[in-house]
């Protein structure tokens, strides 16, 4: 009798697919498939972003294989409406609480760190269920999460959403769903792609069925990747693999994590809490079916409501004067190519959206550096 | 919008530096505070041995952490900026700022912490001062320690003298006092058995000092902003590029693990026992070796190496663990508050 096949410690596991040899054997394989033609890589999540520049993926790359980032980060893609909501209940006497990254996001109407620095009760949690704590613990203040992201922070909020929250506890939310956001820039037929990494953490939730789309509708390979660096790489190889065979289709790298359904349970909470319509993106507009609503029946915990909130989009892309984030977010420009990038837009005082978050691509490139020059520094090193 | 204080200034990072250049040179500007090093180098007679003097606060939040405290953190925390310096430690004063209500008991654990501390590395507190500031105007204490300490005769520590070809050593392993301090203040139900690293640091490298003397070109101790930020300073002050090997850095497992549940980079968590040396690659050798004889140096490593400033930039280059290469730049963002 064959014994069953033991799963691998994850610490191992992390060991491998960060291995010099493994990573430099994709690589090479890589260079052989993409040829002379090359290819053109979207993926849509700041965490591969970050791992992408952060390990110098690129820098390992044939130059003809472009693997350019699209709108993945959800602080970049949050409007300043939402974020002048958040501000304005702040101002009046809520704990506002949200995740780090929302804290330096900026408006014309300055940012909740400016809010807080002027008086306002503004705090970081780490989780939702911590605001729902600070609520508990003052029954006399009105606690507000203002929560944004995508799949993966609305599912663990949808699923605390029930009559048992404390009565002044509420929300103000600005939840996207990633895939209608690259289906619209491919229906837009302005963007030419030869191939979609989907992020791994929202397909835990969605499922690689969502993603499969793209190879029915467009004809362009997707294949949902984990997170490390051999992850991204087999992801990239894999797209390559099939323009090869000239059979697009959905593929999971991610079979550790995802399941190609995604998660049920996710996906009821998210029905049960949400609805799904029409939302707009900081830098693109409005995208059909790409938001999550909390749901009528659960008005008493919108803070919207009970703060008598009214809010409005300031202007049809929603960015600072001169601010280059429009063409960033959507892969056609690379971040250091706005003139503003590193100048008068920097991580300690950014001008757009997309240099704020750990998430955003301007901020990831200025930290890590334009594999492009990097390329040519190493060249020079040899 | 009216210009206030943020988070952010006390960061150690960019806007750390736009405050010190844009309020605090103009008004306090001295030759010798010019210098920016870890301590002030008197050379004035009628001293006849160059005298090291500098002064850090101390508002770390809890009090108490695994493996030390403020009080703790406070003498050693000095102790270390003098011997980074090449100086032997000998005076401190500290300067007490309470909040009213504190327990006696917390600060009588403090006090004795820091006569410990004091006994451990060589010193005396020859100078003290405490207030007290209502409650709610505090966090139970604050702490300043200033210090002086004597040069080594053979000391040279100077950025300016790190030049192409220069070891990049770094005494063990990195983010120990950050993920310990972070775990303690937050309450996440991680169990981890990470200590903070804090420790007086003149044992393990005034002998370097007394041994290798001129060979030594820089030490710091790798505090706020950690060993990324230090680099990349040391680059700009030298003029130089630094290339770094990622899969040399030593960074103990629990703090790996909280690091990546969390997205905090080690590379730039605060360390209280610490320190990074550039020195001339004949002595690499000899140094590690002699380092790593030492307790507080058992996991020192050769990290990577000077080079020239490409198109005069004096950058940081971290070749991956993968093989791959990219920037390793300063200090971007308040990555833990209240730290030391």
């Amino acid at each position: 009798m064959k014994k069953a096949k033991k799963e691998m410690d994850p610490e191992k596991m992390q060991s491998l697919l960060r291995n010099e040899k493994a990573v430099k054997g994709i690589a090479g394989e890589i260079s052989r498939l993409a040829g002379k033609h090359g290819a053109r890589i979207m993926h849509v999540c700041g965490s591969h972003e970050h791992t992408a520049t952060r390990f110098g993926l690129r820098t390992l790359l044939p130059a003809n294989v472009e693997l350019i980032a699209g709108p993945g980060c959800p602080v970049c893609v949050c409007s300043s409406a939402d974020i002048r909501d958040a501000i304005e209940v702040a101002k009046k006497g809520a704990i506002l609480t949200t995740f780090g990254d929302m804290m330096r996001d900026r408006t014309q109407h300055g940012s909740l760190e400016d809010a807080r620095a002027t008086g306002a009760d503004v705090r970081m949690v780490y989780s939702p269920l911590d605001a729902v704590q600070m609520a508990k613990d003052n029954a006399r203040r009105e606690v507000v999460f203002f929560g944004v992201g995508f799949e993966t922070t609305a599912a663990p909020v949808a699923s605390m959403v029930s009559d048992d929250l404390p009565a002044n506890f509420s929300m103000l939310t600005s939840f996207k769903l990633t895939s209608p956001a690259v289906d619209a820039l491919l229906a837009s037929g302005k963007h030419h792609l030869d191939g979609i990494i989907a992020p791994g953490h929202v397909s835990t939730v969605v499922g690689a069925v969502d993603w499969a789309r793209f190879p029915e509708k467009y004809g362009v390979p997707a294949v949902v990747a984990g997170f490390e660096p051999a992850d991204l790489l087999l992801a990239i190889l894999k797209i390559l693999q099939q323009m090869k065979a000239g059979k697009p289709k959905v593929e999971n790298e991610y079979t550790r994590l995802v399941r190609f359904e995604g998660n049920p349970h996710a996906q009821e909470a998210m029905r049960n809490a949400f609805d799904v319509k029409p939302a707009f993106w900081r830098g693109i507009g409005m995208i059909p079916d790409s938001g999550l609503f909390l749901k009528e029946r659960w008005s008493d915990f919108d803070a919207k409501r009970k703060f008598e909130i009214q809010s409005s989009i300031d202007s049809e892309k929603d960015l600072p004067k001169g601010c280059h984030c429009d063409e960033v977010i959507v892969g056609e420009l690379y971040p250091n190519e706005c003139p503003l990038f590193g100048k008068t837009c920097t991580p300690a005082s950014p001008y757009g959206p997309c240099m704020v978050s750990g998430e955003g691509t301007c901020y990831i490139w200025h930290r890590f550096g334009d594999p492009r020059e990097l390329r040519k520094i190493l060249a020079g090193r040899k | 919008m009216e210009k206030r204080v943020t988070l952010g200034h006390g960061a150690g990072g960019k806007l750390t530096q736009d405050l010190i250049n844009s309020l605090f040179i103009p008004h306090l500007k001295n030759d010798l505070l010019m210098e920016m090093g870890d301590s002030a180098i008197i050379r004035k007679k009628p001293l006849r041995d160059r005298l090291a003097f500098t002064t850090d606060s101390f508002v770390v939040t809890p009090l108490f952490f695994p493996g030390g405290d403020i009080g703790k953190l406070a003498v050693n925390g000095t102790i270390n900026d003098l011997v980074v310096a090449g100086a032997e430690p000998l005076y401190l004063s500290a300067g007490f700022i309470l909040e009213e209500g504190l327990p006696f008991e917390d600060l009588e654990r403090v006090c004795v912490s820091m006569a410990d501390a004091c006994n451990n590395g060589g010193v005396q507190i020859v100078a003290a001062d405490t207030k007290v500031v209502e409650k709610g105007k505090g966090d139970g204490i604050f702490i300043n320690t200033s210090g002086v300490g004597l040069l080594r005769p053979k000391a040279r520590i100077d950025p300016k003298r790190v030049a192409p070809g220069d070891s990049i050593l770094v005494t063990g392993t990195l983010g120990d006092h950050g993920i310990s301090v972070f775990l303690a203040r937050q309450k996440l139900g991680i169990n981890t058995n990470v200590k903070s690293d804090c420790a007086a640091l003149n044992t393990l490298l005034l002998p370097l000092i007394d041994k290798f003397g001129g060979d030594i070109h820089f030490m710091r101790d790798l505090t706020r902003g950690g060993f990324a930020t230090i680099l990349n300073e040391m680059a700009g002050q030298s003029g130089t590029s630094v290339v770094v090997r990622e899969d040399s850095i030593r960074v103990l497992p629990g703090v790996v693990a909280v690091c990546e549940m969390l997205g905090f980079d080690p590379l730039y968590l605060a360390n209280e026992g610490k320190a990074m040396l550039a020195i001339s690659p004949d002595v690499a050798g000899k140094v590690l070796k002699h380092l790593r004889k030492h307790r507080l140096g058992r996991n020192a490593e050769i990290v990577g190496q000077v080079d020239q400033a490409g198109e005069g930039k004096a950058r940081v280059f971290l070749d991956t663990t993968v093989g791959g290469t990219r920037l390793l730049d300063r200090l971007l963002e308040d990555q833990l508050p209240r730290i030391c």
